[in-house]
């Protein structure tokens, strides 16, 4: 039996488990291409014009896999984490798909809420795991296996290694570039090289290492995001913000760079937060905002120019500061 | 302290209500203008939803007037609408506006904050006179709602053009000038009485349209370009479920106490099968009940980047197909072109009008043969 995973939004967090929970029962797991400008425009026509960019996305992933599986995986997810939330597109992705896309192969909508009881995890891997068994014991065993890989993944993530090498089950080459660069925002649109406009390498050609969300630890960050006022109630929203303030107090990168998709709601919120807590700190931000029209041009410029402003900054204003105070705070400065 | 809040259609007769008798000192905000948009976008983030925007106007408006508190409601999402307060204290902190927020909410502190919450707005008063004004603002706002209702019927059958309004601006500018639950509950009868004597076309059996939607977009009559208003000098009867006094029944009362499905739920049951946040299942669930009941069409209206709305609009098109009801979906966000949007409510409607006539010409051709 074949299950497609479409090869966007949480991919990037959760193929690790989804692929471990489903070949342990025995089903061949088949993903969707990379990312390309046809998966896009079919993904641009299904959807509704205001959906976002990795909806888009997403719905194109899910055209590419019609015709070469049984079933395709598109969980219900309403909440991955106690007393939170994700973004209310995730719970409704079921109903959008089955709406807009046509002559879909079956769908296995496992809803997943943990809000309240994170008991339900079990249930939800058990009623997708019915698609393919009716062995209830394996499915345990695939739900422990695949929870133990979770693990690995993340823990590997947080040793520093970049996370589409991780799922390529490639090595990290960690080369100390001259300047190194915090790239912030949803997986989906941070790791997606299509939609990126090809960020990672770009940065890597510049001699600027990267450093993302991920590779910060989960309890560094719950404990900034903690501190604020009002619990941050999505849970990509709470490590967002929390490796902001991380990367904000621990003066470990010269720039951040987000990446937030046109019409994103949680990122209207994340991003500005974000940019008020690097600001005060005066580390350089730059808010990418893509969607489907972005031109590599004109966004190479942007960057090139940004990371200009970083090294120009770097080297005059620790003399006389335009601004009259001194603005960068390096290692070096006096 | 003075109190302020942020304008929803006729939440402030709520409020008012609420701090009348209660005794507190408070501001309204001016009515939503183009002045409060603005203000509004020059402070928010640029994707953020109109109403937080509108919000900001409002609460700096306020401040001009001598506000120092802002009382608003909250919640835990998924919508965005939990995460305003945090907003608006970073904005205002970093803007050197020195205000106050204070979130009406259950959140981890559970009922206990929120009674203390309410003790420190209301120092002076026992927690059953808070209970009780609570009550007695409810009631006002229900009222409001049906006052609004009954307007939404008498207009499109009035005889002459404008009757309506007039009563109902009237309404609105003398509602400020009084103080008290029941003097507002006295002007809200007298105005009810007033519409119910409006002479009306007999015999005119007008289109009839639902609205549905986000619940802001569809309060506020600054972000929904008095959608109600237009439709009903048209000529065309509007039916709105989707009320503050719906919501509170349905939200905080129903659901509260879990009291059964309700209804919209059922509806919706085929199309959404859970709670996704914000008002998307009542969408789609009041589009299924107005195609049911009989209506002509259905309008949808939401923020520009509105997340639960975008599901329902994916869904609404396949509602729209099964169901044989027409849907007009409206965008809003602070580029207000008026025009446009009546032109586009206009053609709908007369897409509306020649449909019915069509239908009428084949029921004759079907009895004649």
């Amino acid at each position: 039996m074949k299950i497609g995973i479409p090869r966007a939004l949480l991919y990037y967090q959760y193929y690790r488990v989804w692929k471990t929970f489903f070949t342990t029962l025995g089903a061949e797991v088949v993903l969707s291409d990379k990312t390309t400008k046809d998966i896009l425009d079919n993904g641009v026509v299904a959807t509704v014009n205001d959906a976002c960019l990795p909806l888009k996305v997403f719905h194109g992933a899910v055209i590419n896999l019609i015709g070469k599986v049984d079933y395709i995986f598109i969980p219900r997810l309403k909440s991955v984490a106690k007393g939170e939330y994700i973004c209310p597109k995730f719970c409704g992705l079921p109903d959008m798909v089955r709406y807009s896309v046509k002559n879909l192969p079956p769908i296995i909508d496992t809803e997943v809420n943990i809000r309240k009881k994170p008991r339900q995890l079990y249930k939800a891997f058990l009623s997708a795991g019915l698609y393919i068994t009716k062995d209830k014991n394996l499915i345990k065993l695939a739900y422990h296996k695949a929870l133990f890989e979770n693990a690995l993944f993340i823990e590997k993530l947080e040793k520093g290694n970049a996370l589409l090498d991780v799922l390529a089950n490639k090595k990290s080459t960690n080369k100390k570039g001259e300047l190194t660069v915090a790239v912030l925002g949803h997986k989906y649109n941070v790791y997606d090289q299509y939609v990126n406009m090809n960020l990672f390498e770009n940065l890597t050609k510049n001699n600027v290492s990267v450093i993302t969300a991920e590779n910060i630890s989960d309890k560094i960050c719950n404990d900034y995001a903690a501190k604020l006022p009002k619990k941050v109630f999505w849970s990509f929203a709470r490590k967002l913000i929390g490796a902001a303030n991380h990367l904000a107090k621990e003066n470990i990168v010269d720039g951040v760079i987000y990446i937030m998709s046109f019409g994103c709601g949680i990122d209207s919120f994340v991003a500005d937060i974000c940019e008020r807590t690097l600001r005060k700190n005066k580390t350089p931000f730059f808010l990418m905002m893509i969607d489907e029209h972005s031109g590599q041009g004109g966004f190479n410029t942007r960057l090139e120019a940004f990371l200009d402003m970083i090294k120009w900054r770097r080297k005059d204003d620790l003399d006389i500061s335009p601004y009259g105070e001194r603005v960068y705070i390096g290692k070096d400065a006096i | 302290m003075i109190l302020t809040f942020p304008h929803m259609g006729s939440v402030y007769i709520l409020v008012k209500t609420l701090f009348d008798e209660l005794g507190a000192t408070y501001v309204i905000p001016p009515k939503g203008s183009k002045k409060t948009l603005e203000l509004g976008t020059k402070y928010c983030p640029e994707m953020a939803c109109l109403p937080l925007k509108i919000n900001v106007g409002n609460f700096l408006e306020s401040i001009e007037k001598g506000a120092d508190t802002i009382v608003i409601t909250g919640g835990c999402g998924p919508c965005r609408f939990g995460y305003y307060a945090e907003m608006h204290r970073q904005m205002f902190k970093d803007m050197g506006q020195d205000v106050e927020i204070i979130t009406i909410e259950i959140d981890d502190t559970g009922i206990k904050g929120l009674i203390a919450k309410l003790r420190y707005l209301f120092p002076n008063k026992s927690l059953l006179s808070i209970a009780n004004a609570i009550v007695k603002a409810f009631s006002n706002m229900k009222e409001a709602d049906k006052l609004d209702a009954l307007s939404y019927k008498v207009r499109p059958r009035e005889q002459e053009k404008g009757a309506t309004d007039a009563i109902m601006n009237k309404f609105e500018a003398d509602v400020l000038m009084v103080t008290g639950a029941k003097e507002i509950t006295k002007l809200i009868k007298k105005t009810q009485k007033k519409l119910k004597a409006v002479p009306l076309i007999a015999g005119y059996e007008p289109m009839k349209i639902g609205i549905v939607g986000e619940i802001y977009t569809l309060v506020e009559p600054l972000t929904n370009m008095n959608i109600e208003k237009t439709l009903g000098n048209m000529g065309v009867e509007v039916n709105r479920v989707l009320t503050t006094s719906h919501w509170i029944d349905q939200h905080i009362l129903k659901a509260g106490l879990k009291i059964g499905k309700r209804d919209f739920e059922k509806a919706a049951y085929p199309y959404i099968k859970t709670m996704i946040g914000g008002h998307a299942q009542e969408t789609a669930g009041h589009t299924v009940m107005y195609a049911n009941s009989g209506y002509d069409g259905v309008i949808q209206i939401y923020p520009l980047t509105c997340m639960p709305e975008v599901v329902a609009g994916s869904i609404l098109p396949t509602i729209s197909k099964d169901k044989d009801i027409p849907v007009l979906t409206l965008v809003m966000d602070e580029i207000t072109g008026e025009a446009g949007y009546i032109t586009r409510v206009d053609a709908f409607v007369d897409m509306l009008i020649r449909k019915k006539d069509k239908e009428k010409q084949n029921e004759r051709v079907l009895s004649r043969s």
